[in-house]
């Protein structure tokens, strides 16, 4: 697997997430993961959810926050995007991050934002160099606002850019190597992007960067066709993880060895038990990977 | 030459489903894109629809689920959003629904929404504790009719021409409307005291004395305007529809 030396860094606060199986948290689920003999590794939230001044979404993060570790995933900064950030949207994820102290933070490699209007959806980048460029600046812009590294979801496409001049990889690991930023490896959109692409998910996980990987997510994903006819997939977030998803995410473990795991399903959510089910899935084949004997630090290196 | 995409015209196209995707987007292998772009298209306007169907929950009830997502459709094309925190999407809504035809019979629903997004509103304003009746107990008669009050953040007042507030109460139990008189005006409160939001109809002139408390005035001056407005207005019942709902937070020091 290429590997790259890690840059220096600044020092990354907040209470470390385990490398376990974590799960997106849901309102409806609050009360029964606090009261679970079952203990979930960390909750993941989505960072504007927690953008408004009080009331029960805080109160309910409180209570979670006391209890688990806690990673921050944002939605909307449209890092992606041509204009600049939006600098009060920075401003607010700084004040989640501020208030809530969580052991991880993540973006995605997209945009949403343009001309002030905003577009519900992780929009797709050509891979060239002027994005490049651009993606690199705002990584380093929020790094630097929020005083911390953060890490860089891989996304899921339906289309390509003529204008891309290079793999999604080696655009994915020039972001690493120049903004210092971890990456966030969301298999499941490494096997939707690769049907819908028509490449091998396992020659995509081959070029991957994956020594900076801190965190992994996983998730469903549904089945539709394409202009010819064919099987395109859609990163729905709407049921159990995919058997070949489960398959790939045993390779990657099996290589870097346990990495926090993020199952993320946002909707027709089910009940708690449902989704705990996927998180104890992970969290064996986490424990497989972790081997008998073998120290963080030695899986470490054989990543 | 590649041909480049810019963000504008990558947006213009998901807009406007009658837009081709923009050129220099494709399949791979030389495959069509045309269902591909969609498939943004389709994520961006389900999304919303979704998130509009979350803040008016009895709005969509009263007009029905699908005609509810087709008028958020047509919505969402006139009036994007700006902003990515989606709970604040939606304010234009109560002006939509005034101008929109097919639902011009149910005049009473731009109410019903502007009771929505204040109940939203309030469901995410800033913890602060409630000007209790202890609080007001333990102000010196003599400065009661020069007390001044500090809005708690999640107070705000409906003033209805309708029966806007049963409705919306009504609706969103899931009960029938059968008793209501729509036509009958109402005034409402929404308050959040802890971590509840409330709705309450307000007895009659209780409005107009909230309205002026908040802006500022003395009690004695909110009072007087209220009787003013309203003969039927009692004092002592506004105070009580004043302290259980938790209007206020705290005593306003004078500037």
């Amino acid at each position: 697997m290429p590997d790259t030396p890690q840059p220096t860094q600044c020092s990354y606060g907040g209470a470390a997430i385990p490398p376990r199986a974590g799960a997106g948290l849901k309102t409806a689920h609050v009360d029964a993961i606090l009261s679970d003999s079952y203990r979930i590794g960390f909750l993941e939230v989505h960072a504007e959810n927690y953008m408004g001044d009080g009331g029960p979404p805080h109160r309910a993060l409180d209570a979670i926050r006391e209890n688990f570790p806690l990673s921050v995933h944002g939605v909307g900064l449209s890092i992606g995007s041509e204009g600049g950030l939006d600098e009060t949207h920075v401003a607010r994820l700084k004040k989640v991050v501020d208030r809530y102290e969580p052991g991880l933070v993540s973006e995605h490699l997209a945009w949403s934002t343009h001309d002030n209007s905003y577009y519900n959806d992780l929009l797709p980048v050509p891979y060239d160099e002027a994005t490049l460029a651009r993606v690199c600046r705002h990584i380093e812009h929020v790094q630097e606002a929020l005083g911390r590294q953060i890490l860089l979801e891989n996304p899921s496409t339906y289309v390509q850019f003529e204008q891309s001049t290079m793999s999604e990889t080696d655009f994915i690991r020039q972001i690493a190597v120049r903004t210092g930023c971890g990456l966030l490896l969301d298999i499941n959109n490494v096997f939707v992007s690769a049907t819908n692409h028509g490449y091998e998910p396992l020659a995509y996980l081959e070029d991957f960067p994956l020594g900076r990987v801190q965190e992994i997510h996983l998730a469903g994903h549904a089945p539709d066709v394409d202009d010819e006819g064919d099987v395109i997939l859609i990163d729905s977030h709407d049921r159990p993880v995919d058997d070949r998803v489960w398959g790939l995410y045993e390779t990657v473990t099996g290589r870097i060895g346990p990495v926090p795991t993020l199952i993320e399903w946002d909707a027709d959510i089910p009940e708690w038990p449902i989704l705990r089910k996927e998180a104890m899935m992970a969290d064996r084949i986490l424990e497989a990977s972790a081997g008998p004997d073998a120290s963080p630090r030695q899986r470490a290196a054989r990543g | 030459m590649q041909t480049t995409v810019s963000n504008r015209e990558f947006t213009t196209a998901l807009s406007d489903p009658d837009t081709p995707a923009p050129k220099g987007i494709k399949g791979p292998d030389r495959k069509k894109s045309a269902k591909r772009f969609d498939i943004y298209r389709n994520n961006v306007v389900v999304g919303l629809i979704d998130a509009l169907g979350e803040i008016f929950p009895a709005v969509a009830r009263l007009v029905g689920e699908q005609f509810f997502r087709d008028m958020a459709r047509l919505y969402i094309r006139a009036n994007p959003p700006n902003s990515p925190l989606l709970f604040r999407y939606g304010r234009s809504m109560p002006d939509f629904l005034a101008t929109f035809e097919p639902v011009a019979h149910l005049a009473y629903l731009p109410d019903v929404a502007r009771i929505e997004l204040a109940w939203l509103d309030a469901f995410h304003a800033a913890d602060t504790s409630c000007f209790s009746a202890a609080d007001l107990g333990a102000v010196p008669e003599s400065e009661l009719d020069d007390l001044r009050l500090t809005p708690h953040p999640a107070s705000r007042i409906i003033r209805s021409r309708w029966a806007a507030v049963s409705i919306v109460s009504t609706t969103r139990s899931g009960a029938s409307l059968a008793d209501i008189d729509p036509t009958a005006p109402e005034d409402g409160l929404v308050t959040r005291p802890g971590y509840n939001v409330q709705l309450r109809r307000l007895p009659p002139g209780t409005a107009t004395f909230l309205q002026s408390l908040i802006d500022g005035a003395r009690l004695a001056d909110a009072a007087e305007a209220a009787g003013r407005d309203c003969t039927e207005f009692d004092l002592p019942l506004a105070l009580r529809a004043m302290l259980e709902a938790g209007a206020f937070s705290q005593r306003r020091e004078e500037a």
